[in-house]
């Protein structure tokens, strides 16, 4: 039991440093989300920033990859992307096609390469 | 897999629309990439040393997956409680506006804000394309008990996955290890391109992309904050030097 609990420091550090940090937002986005109209201009500015966020965050993952993604070269990890990319636009906005070509590009290209 | 129609006796009980809510899990590809992308979380978790209770904890009360792989990895490499939690919170950032336009899909006069807590919790970027996709076919007073049940069904089968990729871990190879982290960035972006409604999202997702190399160079721990506020300000004034030339 004690390897599945592990050590309680985590879970302290876990809710320190995950739990609150990340669900402040939300709980925010719950307390001002009443009296917000949809189509107000604050909104269209808060969206446009959250937008760009979101594509940093997707940025920093291919730039500066974690784990075993970082034993990919650049190369296969930007190209992935813009093939699955392509792919997207070409079927008519499917995720389903961007994501599976560009982990067809990934897979294969490192296969091939590696 | 079809909803009842809006007016059919399925829809008479909140239970029964908590039900279609967990059932609809099946009919979405999106639940695919979040199951192969916990289980990727999960042998992140295990690779770095956090223990499985410690990983589906985080599954299910940060329930984010970007924040929850920043987390690992910056806890992982060595960073300070504080650094960790400043790269979680400004990724968490777009959960807010998230919220914000979600909850109005679903809200009647009767309902109260503590009704709408566990869907707060629930929205994340899946349960937020899905909500565009699915709610239309929903009765309004059913809808809150409908996504509650969405997003347990998707919470419950991401556990599933952090398990089975935990246990796996040692047993992954190098190649699908990668592959499935890769899925992250390339879920997100396609999924966010889909919902970018009005001008300015699609300008803050290309800016948002293209300004992020640029802020890691001042280096500050702040990169992705950088970046976005500024991308997104310009998005904003596109917007509005758009709507100008139109008026």
């Amino acid at each position: 039991m004690s390897t599945f609990i592990g050590d309680w420091h985590a879970l302290v550090v876990l809710f320190v440093a995950g739990v609150i940090p990340n669900q402040i937002w939300r709980m925010l986005g719950l307390w001002f989300g009443g009296g917000l109209d949809e189509s107000s201009e604050l909104l269209v500015w808060v969206r446009a920033v959250a937008t760009a966020i979101l594509a940093g965050v997707i940025a920093q993952i291919v730039v500066q990859p974690p784990g075993a993604l970082a034993s990919v070269p650049g190369v296969l990890r930007y190209g992935a992307v813009a093939a699955g990319f392509i792919a997207f636009m070409l079927s008519r906005k499917s995720i389903f096609a961007g994501v599976a070509v560009g982990e067809v590009i990934l897979v294969g290209g490192q296969w091939w390469f590696g | 897999m079809a909803l009842p129609p809006l007016d059919s006796p399925q829809w008479q009980t909140s239970f029964r629309a908590f039900f279609w809510g967990v059932r609809s899990v099946g009919s979405t590809i999106l639940a695919l990439v979040l199951f192969a992308t916990y289980l990727g979380i999960g042998a992140l978790a295990h690779d770095t040393g956090f223990s499985l209770a410690w990983t589906l904890a985080s599954t299910v009360f940060v329930w984010a997956g970007p924040a929850q792989i920043i987390l690992v990895s910056t806890l992982g490499s060595g960073a300070t409680i504080l650094q960790s939690a400043i790269a979680v919170t400004v990724s968490a950032i777009r959960l807010f506006p998230m919220v914000v336009s979600v909850l109005p899909m679903m809200r009647t006069p009767q309902t109260k804000r503590r009704h709408l807590i566990l869907v707060a919790h629930l929205t994340a970027v899946t349960l937020w394309v899905e909500c565009h996709r699915f709610l239309p076919q929903v009765p309004r007073e059913r809808r809150i008990a409908f996504i509650q049940g969405l997003g347990c069904g998707l919470v419950f089968l991401s556990v599933v996955a952090n398990t089975v990729g935990y246990l796996l871990a040692a047993n992954l190879s190098q190649l699908f290890a990668a592959a499935i982290l890769m899925l992250t960035p390339l879920a997100f972006l396609f999924s966010t391109a889909r919902n970018c409604r009005e001008l300015a999202d699609g300008v803050a997702l290309a800016l948002g992309l293209a300004l992020y190399p640029v802020a890691t160079l001042l280096d500050s721990g702040l990169d992705i904050l950088v970046s976005g506020v500024v991308a997104g300000s310009i998005a904003y004034g596109v917007h509005r030097l758009r709507a100008k030339a139109i008026a």
